[in-house]
């Protein structure tokens, strides 16, 4: 009876992943901090599993980070969102691709509160037409990329040239594991598994030969915050909720964390250093941090792709023990080159922590 | 009573008429919220403010630091079992307080001019709320030395990863066309976007 219980609960949050055919929005942190991740993403996408990637050069951003920090009027994001939507329409697509947490959860809320208050559907509606003299259809399908890579892990499995395990005795690579808040405690019906038993990078790391680490404050938010970050007075806030997270995990001692949110990445990188410099604290191994990776370069990592094509030179906390313990073939003197070939130096090495 | 009920105000916007509708003090959302942990912010104590609907009451609340606290990570949203939503309670706070100018009445509510002239500039002007020529490394040392050396180097950099900056088209951090920027500004002048950015402005600079 238990069990049917689980198993009926965990239907409940099988989410509807379109299968091909997706007008992607990409994500202003993302494309900031990770570039890499982006162009990683939609390499498997298209080169590795031949799926068909709108890219349009005339989408904006979604606007959620001024909107959860209170700059942009509901009409606002609203209208905004409609012309994503439109631009959808015109292109002839239906599946909505999306590459940021936040933005996943602004795109849920808004179809919604549409369709739950339909007079402001009809408003958005006649404010788009006024604006830019568009109309736009409601996407049949709605998506974060990390559903699309939950989707497809055992295809990109079955292209592996690499497994998620210590090279040395080939035992799983123990890895926490972040879902960003946006992403399922917003509408859990809306992501893998739910706000409750989340298995969307759970199910990757698995996939991929990991071991993932349970720890108590897994679901404890990064920290993020919007005006708690960017108000440089407020950033005790994130750092502060960053900490608590990284004291939970540590004592498991994880080879590596991997989020599902560009935000939550970031932040979990860069607060080790920030720490390691206020407290002359780390918290990994050998006075090392604990790399950080979006499952976009964890995926990335399987299929045996350059590091430095990745972006892992991006990151604070170096990701290169990591890449040792995997056994991975890379150059270690390309990581700091240009496309070109021209060196362009090397970040400076802080006295705790990071590199 | 001066002039307005702030309750009714209050009572226009969906998000707040969906966010509350029968709390009963449970305080979950207080137990789940980072927030609460690390300041004085309760958002059990607020939804119990709120519903006393008295004017005075509201005008201290619109006036304090107290709702510029939340971090909008809607933890509250997930565990309340009435189904209530004090993170979007916040946002109509939020925007009353915004609207009627007395957000400039604390310190943290003053804060929203720097937010405006950050985030609200950057959409207007890249048509992202974040771009890497605005993350100056000064004002964020927190970021650490690869976050400088990236920004130092940020056309190479970004290049060797496949991005499209400072160039119009497909890709990561292209630069958007003309068109578009111009799209998204009449949404912001037709829809009150640009009214309540003028808002922020006037009421802390007056």
């Amino acid at each position: 009876m238990e069990q049917t219980n689980r198993t009926g609960t965990w239907r409940t949050y099988q989410e509807n992943i379109a299968d091909d055919h997706y007008y992607y929005v990409r994500s202003c942190i993302r494309q900031t901090f990770f570039p890499g991740s982006e162009a990683a993403l939609l390499n498997i996408l298209r080169n590795e599993l031949g799926k068909d990637v709108m890219d349009d050069p005339r989408h904006t951003s979604c606007s959620g980070i001024g909107y959860h920090s209170d700059i942009v009027p509901l009409p606002t994001i609203m209208t905004v969102v409609a012309r994503q939507f439109a631009l959808m329409t015109e292109t002839g697509y239906r599946n909505f691709l999306v590459s940021c947490v936040t933005s996943f959860g602004i795109y849920n809320e808004i179809l919604h509160l549409w369709e739950h208050h339909p007079e402001t559907l009809e408003k958005t509606r006649d404010f788009l037409w006024k604006a830019t003299k568009r109309e736009f259809t409601i996407p049949e399908n709605v998506v974060h990329t990390s559903d699309i890579v939950h989707k497809f892990r055992k295809e990109i499995f079955s292209r592996s040239k690499y497994s998620l395990v210590h090279q040395s005795d080939k035992m799983p690579l123990r890895i926490a594991e972040h879902v960003g808040c946006h992403y399922a405690k917003i509408f859990p019906d809306k992501g893998v598994g739910g706000a409750e038993f989340p298995r969307v990078l759970t199910d990757m790391i698995e996939c991929w030969g990991g071991e993932v680490v349970d720890y108590p404050e897994r679901r404890h938010c990064c920290g993020f915050g919007f005006r708690q970050y960017i108000i440089r007075e407020n950033r005790g806030y994130p750092l502060a909720n960053t900490r608590k997270k990284m004291e939970s995990l540590a004592p498991y001692q994880p080879d590596m964390i991997v989020a599902n949110c560009p935000g939550c990445s970031m932040f979990m990188d860069k607060w080790q250093y920030t720490i390691g410099e206020m407290e002359g604290r780390t918290f990994g191994p050998e006075g090392r941090g604990i790399p950080v990776l979006t499952y976009e370069e964890l995926a990335g990592l399987v299929l045996g792709y350059d590091p430095w094509d990745l972006g892992l030179q991006m990151h604070q906390v170096d990701a290169e023990p990591l890449l040792m313990k995997m056994g991975y073939d890379y150059s270690p003197s390309r990581k700091y080159l240009s496309a070109e070939g021209k060196y362009l130096g090397k970040p400076m090495v802080p006295d705790y922590c990071c590199l | 009573m001066s002039g307005m009920d702030y309750y009714e105000q209050l009572e226009q916007d969906i998000r707040f008429t969906d966010g509350l509708s029968a709390c009963m003090s449970c305080g979950i959302c207080t137990s789940v919220c980072p927030a609460a942990e690390f300041s004085d912010y309760e958002p059990r104590k607020l939804m119990i403010r709120i519903q006393k609907r008295n004017h005075e009451e509201l005008e201290r609340l619109l006036k304090s630091d107290l709702i510029w606290k939340c971090g909008q990570c809607m933890s509250c949203k997930t565990r309340c079992p009435r189904g209530n939503t004090p993170g979007m309670v916040i946002q109509a706070l939020r925007k009353v307080s915004q609207e009627t100018g007395l957000f400039v009445h604390s310190e943290k509510g003053r804060q929203q001019l720097t937010v405006k002239r950050a985030i609200g500039d950057n959409l207007l002007t890249f048509g992202y709320c974040v771009h890497p020529d605005k993350l100056l490394p000064e004002s964020h040392p927190e970021q650490g030395p690869v976050w400088e050396w990236i920004y130092e180097n940020r056309k190479d950099v970004y290049e060797r990863l496949g991005a499209n900056i400072y160039r119009e088209g497909e890709g990561a951090l292209r630069d958007i066309d003309s068109e578009s920027m111009e799209e998204l500004k009449s949404i912001f002048r037709v829809t009150g976007g640009e009214l309540l950015m003028q808002k922020i402005e006037y009421h802390s600079t007056e």
